[in-house]
């Protein structure tokens, strides 16, 4: 017990970030518009959040900065896929090498400097059950909220007219655009607030889990949360178990690590990537055809109103 | 008045030629904006890149060394692309070229210079070509996502080549830094005597020939393109899906497994921590910039290496980071993105009819 506690909780926080670009990008992919920038909004949110709170000395302005640097950056996903109807792949990529290149030039300036940033914060009698306690309760804030997240979002995408009419453009954007909905405004709406959804993800790295802003820091995670999408059947209870496996795979290999063993560390590194291509596999060789269930059916397709 | 958009019918060739021009020219523009917020002057940035790029011979001779991988690496993904499989992997398969190759000069060195050579083509061969059509066999059978299986081999590479060049191939004379001991002579491919220019072009010229060959003459070719354009016609047609989809990766992954080889053999002697530079990404850019034509990639692969030698040369006196380029680069792929829209449409100006 006393060794499972801390790796499970570690669990929960090295997959913190992921989750949150994974909750974003389900948002983002509900509305039928794939984005696989993840890694470059990572990154903008891990440097936005960090610049700000070093300014400011206030964490949740870094929050905020980073949710509104991702939703700005998507901004430019969603002209390019959504108005001009350009390819979703390319631009997506387009996106991470623009966040890898912008955060390491205005990212210079913040090497080596640390924040007090956002500090653990047990909840009074939840931290306090057994093993429920200390894995899930005992973190700081936005590891909280990251758990508000997933419960509103099984809430609205189910539950809610908004949520509906979001999967029903993401399904059937023609249908949707028969009964009145505005296609194009809906997919905006789901990109830019999913962009800034991954965008806060990045910020928890820098903000949250090492307090410190390194060039490349986000290191493939936005590309495991692409994944994880798939794998959580863009449902978002699954991708918090998801994110969680990734995070527990990432802190036993600190862990094997540091108990100094003589498995070399570029293989333990591999991990993960050899997880994600493992987990892939087991989900769609377990659908058959690969038609995955849950699926946005228009996923990666632009619509005209004008085409049908 | 309200705007309007309109399909075209055919292209006309000044728009082809337009876009990329436009878009390379409006990149320039929005990444400019960075500079000024990195205090650095856009115009004197842009002309110390032109410059240490294209201004002399010796500039020009690194443009085509950097051409040489780029070159490769893109008629390799124009393979898979013109297939519509996204190979994101070509890094992980230059890698694991680069890998094998080396494998072949520590465990099978033999004398002769084209032997060696021979079996260390040979070995990136395999590894690149296995390493992509694993993610073609799985995309092909049970529709696994390539873009992310690709994408996460390139990682695993990359901490594979690490394991090696930090663990069991570690030069002991190197004094700590991660690479292994410098090929024998026989290992290296032959300068051809203009600057760091090596043999490795007459590879890459002769694969640009052969692609330009295969896609313009042969049935092959031609099936390629049908499963692209529409893979359940072809499987109507009886093309076998699965097969081709694995051969083309193979093939394409072997192409990228080259590349790096020629950049161990040709270029670093050795193979290290991060040799490649992120060729595989860039290379993407070259394919799609060249509308996966083998001989504009010819053309455009040089003036991307002049674009990765501009940003070298901008470390060096600016002081900005290598990764300073991909911003260039992320914002020639949107602006050609956004081109593409008005090469499929025209925006006419229509009075609203009462």
């Amino acid at each position: 017990m006393e060794i499972i506690v801390p790796i499970l909780a570690a669990a929960v926080r090295s997959g913190t970030p992921i989750l949150y670009a994974t909750l974003g990008e389900i948002i983002t992919e509900k509305g039928g518009v794939m984005n696989l920038g993840l890694e470059g909004l990572m990154l903008l949110g891990a440097l936005s959040g960090f610049a700000v709170t070093s300014s400011t000395g206030n964490p949740w302005l870094g929050v905020a900065a980073a949710f509104g640097i991702g939703a700005f950056f998507s901004l430019f996903h969603a002209v390019v896929c959504i108005t001009l109807g350009g390819n979703q792949v390319v631009s997506g990529l387009a996106l991470t090498m623009l966040g890898t290149g912008i955060t390491a030039i205005l990212g210079i300036g913040y090497v080596g400097e640390t924040i007090k940033g956002l500090t653990k914060t047990t909840i009074p009698f939840l931290g306090e059950l057994p093993l429920v306690g200390p894995v899930f309760f005992d973190h700081d804030p936005l590891v909280y909220i990251s758990y508000a997240l997933v419960a509103f979002m099984c809430w609205f995408l189910w539950r809610t007219k908004t949520g509906l009419n979001l999967r029903a453009v993401g399904d059937n954007p023609r249908a949707a655009d028969s009964v009145g909905l505005n296609v194009a405004a809906i997919r905006y709406a789901a990109t830019l607030i999913g962009g800034g959804v991954v965008a806060v993800g990045g910020a928890y790295m820098s903000i949250s889990y090492s307090h410190m802003w390194t060039e490349g820091m986000s290191a493939g995670r936005g590309w495991i949360a692409v994944a994880l999408v798939i794998f959580a059947i863009w449902h978002p209870a699954r991708a918090a178990f998801g994110s969680y496996l990734f995070g527990g795979v990432e802190a036993c290999q600190l862990r094997i690590q540091a108990a100094g063993t003589n498995i070399p560390a570029p293989l333990l590194l591999m991990l993960p990537y050899i997880l994600t291509i493992t987990v892939l596999l087991i989900i769609s060789v377990k659908k058959g055809k690969g038609i995955l269930f849950g699926a946005p059916a228009a996923l990666g397709t632009p619509f005209y109103r004008e085409e049908r | 008045m309200r705007i309007k958009r309109q399909k075209r019918i055919g292209q006309p060739l000044w728009l082809d030629l337009a876009i990329p021009v436009g878009g390379l020219l409006m990149a320039f523009l929005a990444s400019g904006v960075f500079l000024v917020m990195m205090g650095v002057s856009p115009v004197e940035a842009y002309r110390e890149m032109y410059y240490s790029a294209f201004g002399d011979s010796y500039g020009l001779s690194e443009c085509m060394v950097k051409a040489i991988p780029l070159a490769m690496t893109a008629i390799a993904l124009m393979l898979s692309f013109k297939m519509l499989i996204w190979n994101i992997g070509a890094e992980g398969q230059i890698f694991m070229g680069a890998i094998a190759a080396t494998a072949a000069v520590r465990y099978f060195p033999v004398e002769g210079h084209w032997t060696m050579m021979t079996i260390m083509g040979i070995s990136a061969i395999i590894a690149g070509g296995i390493w992509a059509a694993f993610a073609g066999y799985l995309k092909a059978r049970w529709n696994v996502n390539e873009i992310i299986t690709t994408l996460m081999m390139n990682y695993i590479a990359i901490h594979l080549m690490d394991y090696f060049v930090y663990g069991p191939w570690r030069d002991p004379s190197s004094l700590g830094f991660p690479m292994t001991a410098p090929f024998p002579e026989t290992a290296k491919l032959v300068p051809i005597g203009w600057g760091r220019v090596h043999s490795g072009i007459f590879i890459a010229l002769a694969l640009i020939l052969l692609a330009w060959w295969v896609f313009k003459m042969t049935r092959w070719g031609y099936e390629i393109r049908v499963i692209g354009e529409n893979p359940k016609a072809a499987t109507f047609a009886g093309i076998d899906y699965v097969k081709n989809v694995v051969v083309v990766m193979f093939i394409s992954g072997a192409i990228a497994g080259l590349a790096g080889m020629s950049e161990v053999a040709g270029l670093q002697g050795r193979l290290q921590h991060g040799f490649s530079g992120g060729f595989g990404y860039t290379a993407i850019i070259v394919a799609w910039l060249s509308r996966l034509n083998p001989l504009a990639i010819a053309i455009v692969s040089f003036l991307m290496g002049g674009l990765l030698v501009g940003g070298e040369s901008l470390q060096i006196v600016m002081g900005l980071p290598i990764a300073s380029t991909l911003v260039v680069q992320g914002c020639i792929l949107f602006f050609i993105l956004a081109g593409e829209f008005f090469r499929r449409y025209r925006i006419v100006l229509v009075k609203e009819e009462i």
